[in-house]
């Protein structure tokens, strides 16, 4: 009876109830199930395209997009293509100069080219403005007339960048984010000393997320381990107290820590009391690094003791009582037995508290000072003011999101995230 | 289907009498604080009661060239009038993100007939650019904060050793290097010709070095008088009529050490492809009339940029005190005086922005 149904299932396919053969029968319910499915996921898809992939994508592309001088100054960037740099452009180019500036000035758009190129040569802007004012009273040919209006036309280094920059993508942003620039041959070189910053921030942002990472692990694996051992009762009354800063605005807590820790503030003033330190002598401890390191500290707290607590609680405390039975030390029953148990809670915390660090922005700004600020300020900076630099505050984001991605991937590798537990 | 037409009725009605309400409707992009406080009193209200349109105030113009850029290259502009700073509005002008103005035509002539091109003080018009005020960037200082006398000069300001205690400055090139190379002792009519060169860039840092450390710096105009009131500084630098607020309302002792004051223009422009063109311009012509620019200064000690104004500035609103003494064009106030450079700083921002913001961060 078994082989012939066997045979008959081999031989013949198996029917559904109407008829219908089970395969297809089966396909066809699952792909219900399975547009039901995307119906359901389909809004958040969509809401993560339009307000995350969408504008990242946008943020790339602004990053390198380098259209002013091509669109602005069309005729000047296609008759420089056959100028080889060495000397004066000849009479075309002056004349292509003429006839863009013309226009330019029509339209009111020789300003962008300007201010374009008066990022990489200051002065050029008014130089640029000056002479397109003038240059619909002039006739061919050109090139003795600007050089009489202005000496600035002939410097080789303004016809370069201008033939350089008419390329639509560019990557001078990124240079620029990473403290280099084209020298005055048009190779790749660091800028000056007093220029550099970007570099310098990237990694200030890098070591003090850790050392805030690190803290955060000092003083949340005991308030952890508090919370997990005691009686249920107390353990809730406890975890209030984390909670209750976590619920809190993120403002009003920075707030706090600025009154608590301003010259003139609560922290120096029982300091003065005390007769610790002198009235002249009050410490500095916000407006600089030390303001964002406790700021910090105190504000990512609750994302470490979280996880943390979450996976200490599932310990049970009998491990330990074994470990200790069987003649272990109790430092070593918690470094063999206990600690790599904690593990995964651990290193979820430090990954979340880590990567919500680096790319933390009001607290720094509020309590950073200038030593204290993080690589996001100047991102924030360069979107900002009369010399914003949209671009530049593209690619220094642009950098930072690899920067995570590539942690988070390194971090994948070594750790492995779906040993993660948070919570 | 009588019920119906009634109803498309209504709904249509009800759509009119939106669009003439937003027709009646201008956004106003100002600094916020006692500043746009003073807008309010001596323009907005006065505009509003003679013609019912609504004033929408918004506190972006600190970040105002940033903002026209953006709404202009995305195509939806939201601000229908604006109030900024000479030298932004020079590169808004020059990249095409305002209106070109005829001032003759949009403005109100003085009261005795002479065309607004003469009324308003020499070298405040701008192509694209209507002032209402000279504003001063200065020194004040806590008098608590002092022993004996205050500082008098801006080499005052540098001397750590006679005058201690933390200074508070704006967080941007502008007007600090000035101020350092004047400490550093350039002449007043050299300080930008010093400046465009590199070795003056790195004298008016390396000036700038001595005091850093005793540096805090800030960024909206209402710091610096609460950090002088805090005693978190001891000397800052401050507009001078938030400074004169202070005096005033709050009465905090502090002085405003005119030496070496920086005056500019701040006023309105309007951005390319706006709302409403007539009642923008009804409403410009109306804020900057002699009487309207007089009646600011009744409320806050700015400088009416129209010559016809200057004799109209009386008292304080509701006090007795007389607001002369306390404008930056006040004679007095005005002997070592720099104007502040507004060419310049179009030309020279960028690069010094990025070399100061270098500077603070490292």
């Amino acid at each position: 009876m078994a082989s012939s149904t066997e045979r008959r299932g081999t031989a013949a396919p198996i029917l559904a109830a109407d008829g219908t053969p089970l395969k297809q029968a089966l396909r066809r319910s699952q792909s219900i199930e399975r547009r039901r499915a995307l119906a359901l996921v389909a809004p958040l898809l969509l809401f993560i395209l339009i307000v995350f992939v969408v504008p990242i994508i946008a943020m790339i592309w602004r990053s390198v997009y380098n259209p002013e001088i091509r669109e602005f100054l069309p005729q000047t960037a296609s008759a420089l293509q056959d100028w080889d740099g060495t000397e004066v452009p000849p009479e075309p180019v002056f004349q292509a100069m003429a006839a863009d500036m013309i226009v330019g000035v029509e339209n009111r758009t020789i300003g962008r080219a300007a201010a374009r190129i008066n990022r990489e040569i200051p002065g050029a802007r008014s130089t640029m403005m000056r002479t397109a004012r003038q240059v619909d009273e002039w006739s061919a040919p050109y090139r003795e007339k600007f050089i009489e209006a202005d000496e600035d036309w002939t410097n080789l280094e303004f016809w370069r960048i201008l033939k350089r920059e008419t390329r639509l993508l560019t990557p001078t942003y990124y240079l620029l984010a990473l403290d280099y620039e084209y020298n005055a041959e048009g190779e790749i070189a660091p800028r000056p000393e007093v220029y550099q910053v970007y570099k310098g921030l990237f990694f200030r942002t890098a070591w003090m997320s850790l050392l805030i990472t690190g803290l955060c692990v000092l003083l949340a694996y005991p308030v952890s381990y508090l919370l997990a051992t005691q009686p249920t009762r107390t353990a809730n009354l406890l975890l209030i107290l984390v909670l209750l800063p976590f619920w809190t605005s993120l403002l009003v807590r920075t707030s706090a820590w600025i009154v608590l820790l301003q010259q003139q503030g609560v922290l120096n003033d029982l300091l003065v009391a005390a007769g610790l330190v002198d009235d002249n002598g009050r410490l500095r401890m916000i407006y600089n690094r030390t303001g964002t390191i406790i700021a910090m500290t105190h504000i990512l707290l609750p994302f470490m003791i979280l996880p943390l607590y979450s996976v200490m609680k599932t310990i049970p405390p009998s491990y330990l009582r074994a470990a200790k039975s069987l003649g272990a030390h109790p430092f070593r029953a918690w470094w063999r037995v206990y600690f790599p148990l904690t593990l995964p809670g651990l290193a979820a915390g430090c990954i979340l508290v880590f990567i919500l660090a680096i790319g933390y922005y009001i607290t720094p700004a509020l309590v950073g000072g200038e030593t204290g600020i993080f690589i996001s300020n100047l991102i924030a900076q360069n979107m900002q003011g009369s010399s914003a630099q949209l671009k530049l505050a593209a690619a220094l984001a642009t950098i930072l999101l690899v920067a995570v991605l590539l942690i988070y991937w390194a971090f994948n590798k070594l750790v492995g995230v779906d040993k993660l537990k948070f919570g | 289907m009588k019920r119906f037409l009634l109803m498309t009725g209504s709904v249509a009605a009800l759509a009119v009498t939106g669009a003439v309400a937003q027709d009646q409707q201008l956004t106003i992009v100002s600094w916020g604080g006692a500043y746009s406080n003073s807008q309010q009193k001596a323009y907005h209200e006065p505009y509003e009661e003679k013609t019912g349109v609504e004033i929408l105030n918004e506190d972006k113009s600190a970040n105002a060239l940033a903002g026209i850029r953006a709404q202009v290259e995305a195509g939806n502009v939201t601000w229908d009038v604006v109030d900024m700073l000479q030298a932004d509005a020079q590169r808004a002008c020059d990249e095409g993100l305002i209106l070109e103005i005829d001032h003759n035509e949009w403005l109100e002539p003085a009261p005795d007939g002479t065309p607004a091109t003469e009324d308003f003080i020499e070298g405040t018009l701008g192509p694209c650019f209507i002032p209402q005020i000279l504003y001063a960037t200065m020194f004040a200082y806590n008098t608590e904060a002092f022993d004996g006398e205050g500082p008098k000069t801006v080499e005052d300001v540098w001397d750590l050793e006679k005058f201690p205690g933390t200074r508070s400055l704006q967080k941007i090139p502008q007007k600090n290097l000035e101020w350092a190379l004047l400490a550093d002792g350039v002449e007043v009519d050299q300080v930008y010709e010093v400046l465009a060169t590199r070795e003056g860039q790195d004298r008016a840092f390396a000036k700038l070095d001595e005091i850093k450390d005793n540096v805090i710096w800030w960024t909206e105009g209402a710091q610096p008088p609460q950090m002088l009131a805090d005693q978190e500084a001891a000397i800052a630098t401050a507009y001078n009529g938030r400074i004169f607020n202070a005096q005033v309302n709050e009465d905090q002792p502090f002085k405003i050490m005119w030496d070496h004051q920086m005056f500019e223009t701040d006023g309105w422009v309007v951005p390319v492809d706006t709302g409403n063109l007539d009642l923008i311009k009804d409403y410009i012509r109306f804020a900057t009339d002699t009487q309207r620019l007089a009646d600011q200064a009744k409320y806050i000690s700015y400088g009416p940029a129209r010559k016809s104004s200057a004799p109209l500035v009386g008292m304080l609103e509701g006090t007795d005190i007389d607001m002369k003494p306390h404008m930056p064009t006040n004679p007095e106030n005005l002997e070592t005086a720099i104007p502040f450079d507004v060419q310049f700083w179009a030309d020279y921002g960028d690069a010094l922005e990025e070399r100061f913001n270098a500077w603070v961060a490292g």
